[in-house]
């Protein structure tokens, strides 16, 4: 009776707030953290010398440190005043940008980049945590009623708040990292974007794609002219019109041959991680090993999956990284299909409540914020799966709340939080829509 | 206007689950490939090579036994050294060598083990023992090779070396694997199923670099291996050891047989070789200095070379003409030198005298009784006829096809039939005066060593003989050899017959082989000689005794040796007291054989 009485008078006093907590992100947000932490164990796990999940000299021990402190990080966040984030978004990604700057000269070169901070005993990637900062600096800048993304200015200054972490990270250099920035283009789409660039941009993509996989660039060059020829004499014969589709068409050939020229030229191992896409086989012992062992890993893991702890590629080194970037392997090796499945509809039903959360927002800036979430999450999600299988080239890049490691569960949790507690308070925050 | 675009959004996320559940769907369930590479990744399959069976004599002698040797493994994945000149001096190998098979390794698998240096003794291997730990990603393989205590009876016993690419090809049971070793001649690969008995398989987890994880599915898939059967040979290490001794630096055959068996008691191809040298590592070096030898020691010459069977072949027409009614005992003929050349002797001979004195004429005349017997008036087709007749019971003697013994690469022989005449000259352009030489064991006949060693034991028999072989028991069981060598082969010929001819041929040795008599034991003998076009003609024995209980039938060829009498007579001679009484008596004869000078 006596605790009873007092949790109701607690839950009566913190009615308001818990209530406009939306759980249901809470609890997808859980779930995936104890699958990735239940999954590294089963990376680092070692029959001949088994250790408990929760040992501190193994990763899944590390890993369980860097969630209790998560933790830690959320309730502050939760607590802090939520005025917070928008006061000092500017100042705090001026201090990343800083970071960032300061990074290939202080950070410890690891592979050849300098992209870690060391304190002491932790190690943190600056480029991790700057996607929050500029985050909120994007919502900062586009929350000005005046921030017309149909005007070239207001596009000039979004895409350059973009470059400037992007070309910062890539003097240290680490291209996967860098490349993540890109994605803030989905939430520019959102805001006003105009379509035309989006749909030139697949194009160019699917155009790229279709060159470096077709190796006799003859074949393209009759589909683009028995294309261009098709457009012409379908419609009005207008000398403009004519001369406009020509020209298209003699871009696209011109572009085809000049990356194939431009891929021809580049370091070895940066084309081989191209053509790695195309052909596994070119070198299954280099470049090719870690997509190829990697889809033997998964593969091999069948519908239901060898069982937790049975996998045999993952447990036995075969795939490289695999409790950080290549954690997916573990997942689908011992869980198969139906685990991946599960992953993947998670991720799914994440990113689509976040995208409604983002579109119930009052204010401008929060709704900015929230569809920075969802492209930062929907880029590393789509990009780390599908390196692990062979749809995308290998970029060093985590798989959210998943991937072992501090740096990249602390970012991804501040980034998801900060967007969580905005919209506990989106009935205070009184916006400018527009 | 922006409003609606989150669909866009929304749409493109379910776009990106799709894609992903599909590509997942078909490299996780539709295509079982992964499964099988990731097996091929971390399950080793480990052989556990079968001990090898033994070969011992008839007296229970070893006469082949294993021996382990060590192979040096590597995985190129874990291999690396630092000091490449120690390294090559420390295992003696030279670093081009090391080079090219530690590529040849990598090609193979990254990860897995593939052999180095092959074959390292037991004394090399304890020199570098100690080292091995030094070397990441090399390891030990212990195998077992061939090793003959005595040194004799290579030409029987056969080798065994690595599987020859074609040898694979052809294994469609698919036993072996590439650098297994089989049975390459004699009874090691006449035998090769029941010696090599059955490999076994471990199954082990590796990780990345090759280090051991336990075994794969509890070891449900394991099988332990089964070894080899031990084979008890019909040779009489004894007896063989001296034969190799008498032939030494002579080349030809010896061919021993227990009659009333078929058994072999010693089979010698001369110059004999010693077995050692194609066991173990010197195996390609030996080997090739063998092959490359001109006096040919890898040519089995008791089965391989043939010879014209010569006068010994006038006992079995002599059988052939009695058995047919052609000629009795009491036949006689002029020794008419105007036919066929003879030599000097008394003239008319019965049959006896004929056999006796190895009279030429005599078998001119007889056998012209037996091919033309008048059947046909066309004399032609009357000879036509008679060949063939003569031909048909000619190889019931074991002559013009192989015999079957159990050693690979037999040679038939030959013994013409009409064919080979018509064929030749044409139908009907031959008749008598155009075969007669084959009375007297010329022409164009050819017998083996071990066929005349055969006719030995028929005439000690009395018209039968098994099949000669090599093999007297499988793991103890005499049924168990194989059963074309448990069946009597009637030649035919009443055993009545063979009396006066068994007489004749124990009186022959005081006429023509007079070295080869033994006081007290009786021989029946017939010389021989092998008409060689190429040198000095071949000197052949055959024999068997004693005469009243025949133990032993041989077959002696002495190449280039001169008249049979003597360099053939001799060793057969020696043999036969050596088997019967199992020492000599006469070491005036036995140096005579061993220095080897057989002229007058």
């Amino acid at each position: 009776m006596f605790w009873s009485a007092i949790l109701e008078t607690k839950v009566r006093q913190d009615d308001l707030y818990i209530n406009k907590i939306d759980w249901l992100t809470i609890l997808i947000y859980l779930a995936l953290v104890m699958i990735g932490w239940i999954n590294i164990y089963a990376a680092v796990y070692d029959e001949q010398a088994a250790k408990s999940i929760f040992d501190f000299s193994i990763n899944s021990g590390k890993q369980l440190v860097w969630i209790g402190t998560a933790i830690l990080l959320i309730t502050i966040i939760m607590v802090a005043d939520y005025r917070l984030f928008d006061n000092l978004s500017l100042i705090l990604f001026g201090f990343f940008l800083l970071i960032l700057l300061l990074t290939p000269f202080i950070g410890k070169e690891i592979n050849g980049q300098r992209a870690w901070f060391e304190l002491g005993p932790f190690r943190l990637q600056p480029g991790e945590f700057a996607k929050f900062a500029t985050a909120l600096a994007l919502a900062k800048f586009i929350e000005k009623p005046s921030f017309d993304l149909s005007l070239p200015k207001y596009q000039f200054q979004a895409i350059l708040i973009i470059l400037l972490p992007i070309s910062l990270i890539m003097l240290q250099p680490d291209t996967g990292t860098a490349m993540v920035y890109t994605s803030f283009f989905i939430m520019l789409y959102r805001e006003g974007m105009p379509q035309k660039y989006y749909i030139l941009a697949l194009v160019f993509i699917a155009i790229s794609l279709l060159s470096l996989a077709v190796e006799n660039n003859l074949y393209i060059v009759a589909a683009v002219t028995g294309i261009t020829l098709l457009l012409i004499l379908s419609g009005k014969k207008t000398w403009k019109r004519v001369l406009t589709f020509s020209l298209i068409g003699m871009a696209i050939i011109a572009y085809s041959y000049s990356l194939d020229l431009v891929v021809s030229k580049l370091p070895t191992h940066q084309q081989n991680r191209i053509m790695v896409l195309f052909n596994p086989d070119i070198d299954p012992l280099g470049v090719g090993w870690n997509v190829t062992q990697s889809k033997i890993a998964i593969g091999s893991g069948g519908f239901w999956g060898k069982g937790y702890l049975e996998g045999t590629q993952t447990k036995f080194d075969f795939v490289p990284e695999q409790h950080t970037d290549f954690i997916f392997c573990t997942l689908g090796e011992e869980f198969g299909w139906i685990g991946s499945l599960v992953v993947v509809f998670l991720f799914v039903a994440l990113l689509i409540r976040l995208v409604f959360l983002a579109e119930r927002q009052k204010t401008r800036f929060s709704r900015v914020y929230g569809y920075c979430v969802v492209s930062i999450l929907l880029f590393h999600f789509f990009i780390n799966i599908s390196m692990t299988i062979g749809l995308f080239p290998v970029v060093g890049i985590p798989l959210p709340f998943f991937s072992y490691g501090g740096s990249s569960l602390w970012s991804f949790t501040i980034l998801l939080f900060i967007f969580i507690k905005l919209d506990s308070h989106r009935i205070q925050l009184l916006g400018r829509m527009n | 206007m922006n409003e609606n675009r989150h669909s866009v959004i929304t749409v493109v996320i379910i776009i990106v689950g799709i894609v992903l559940l599909t590509k997942l769907f078909v490299i996780q369930v539709l295509d079982d490939s992964f499964m099988r590479r990731a097996e091929r990744n971390a399950v080793q399959r480990i052989v556990d090579y079968p001990y090898r069976g033994l070969v011992y004599d008839r007296h229970g002698e070893l006469l082949v036994y294993n021996n382990p040797v060590f192979d040096l493994m590597v995985i190129p994945k874990e291999f690396s050294i630092k000091d490449t000149a120690k390294f090559c001096k420390l295992f003696q190998i030279e670093k081009d060598q090391l080079i090219e098979r530690y590529q040849k390794a990598r090609k193979y698998s990254y990860v897995k083990p593939s052999p180095l240096i092959k074959q390292i003794s037991n004394t090399e291997f304890a020199k570098i023992q100690d080292y091995l730990i030094d070397y990441p990603g090399l390891f030990i393989m212990t195998r077992s090779v061939r090793a003959y205590p005595d040194s004799v009876g290579a030409s029987a016993l056969g080798y065994i070396a690595e599987i020859q690419p074609r040898q694979l090809e052809r294994d469609s049971a698919d036993y072996y694997n590439q650098g297994d070793y089989i049975g390459h001649s004699g009874i090691e690969s006449y035998y090769e199923k029941i010696l090599r008995g059955k490999k076994g398989a471990k199954y082990k987890m590796v990780n990345v670099r090759g280090v051991d994880k336990g075994s794969f599915k509890n070891g449900q898939l394991d099988t332990a291996s089964i070894p080899g059967e031990n084979l008890q040979s019909t040779i009489d290490l004894e007896l063989q050891k001296y034969g190799e001794k008498l032939m030494e630096g002579k080349k030809g055959s010896v061919v021993a047989i227990e009659p009333k068996t078929g058994e072999i008691l010693s089979i010698i191809s001369a110059p004999v070789y010693n077995p050692n040298l194609l066991a173990g590592a010197a195996y390609g070096k030996n080997y090739g200095k063998l092959l490359n030898d001109s006096t040919r020691p890898l040519f089995n010459r008791p089965i391989m070379a043939m010879y014209p069977p010569g006068s010994i072949f006038k006992i079995v027409q002599s059988l052939i003409g009695l058995q047919w009614g052609v000629i009795t005992p009491n036949t006689t003929f002029a020794c008419n030198k105007a036919l066929v050349a003879c030599h000097n002797h008394s003239s008319p001979v019965n049959l006896f005298g004929a056999i006796r004195n190895s009279c030429n004429p005599y078998y001119y005349q007889a056998y012209r009784l037996m091919i033309n017997q008048d059947i046909s008036s066309n004399t032609y087709t009357d000879t036509q006829i008679g060949l063939d007749k003569w031909h048909e019971a000619v190889e019931k003697f074991g002559l013009g096809n192989r015999l079957g013994i159990d050693l690979p690469s037999e040679k038939s022989g030959d013994v013409p039939s009409s064919l080979l005449y018509d064929r030749m000259y044409g139908k009907n352009r031959w008749k008598y005066s155009t075969i007669y030489s084959l009375s007297i064991g010329q022409g164009e006949m050819l017998v083996t060593p071990i066929q005349m060693a055969n006719l030995a034991a028929i005439f000690a028999n009395k018209g039968y003989f098994y099949t000669p072989h090599l093999i007297k028991s499988v793991d103890g069981d005499p049924k168990k050899i194989p059963e074309e060598y448990q069946i009597k082969h009637d030649v035919g010929v009443s055993a009545h017959h063979f009396d006066m001819v068994q007489d004749a041929m124990a009186e022959a040795l005081y006429g023509t082989a007079m070295r080869a008599i033994i006081s007290d034991i009786t021989i029946a003998g017939k010389t021989g000689t092998a008409q060689n076009p190429h040198g000095e003609d071949h000197s052949v024995f055959v024999a068997f005794a004693p005469k009243e209980n025949p133990q032993i039938a041989i077959a002696v060829y002495v190449e280039n040796a001169g008249w049979g009498g003597r360099a053939a007579a001799s060793t057969a001679s020696l043999m036969i007291e050596k088997y019967l009484r199992g020492h000599i008596e006469r070491p005036t004869l036995e140096d005579y054989v061993l220095v080897g000078d057989f002229g007058d």
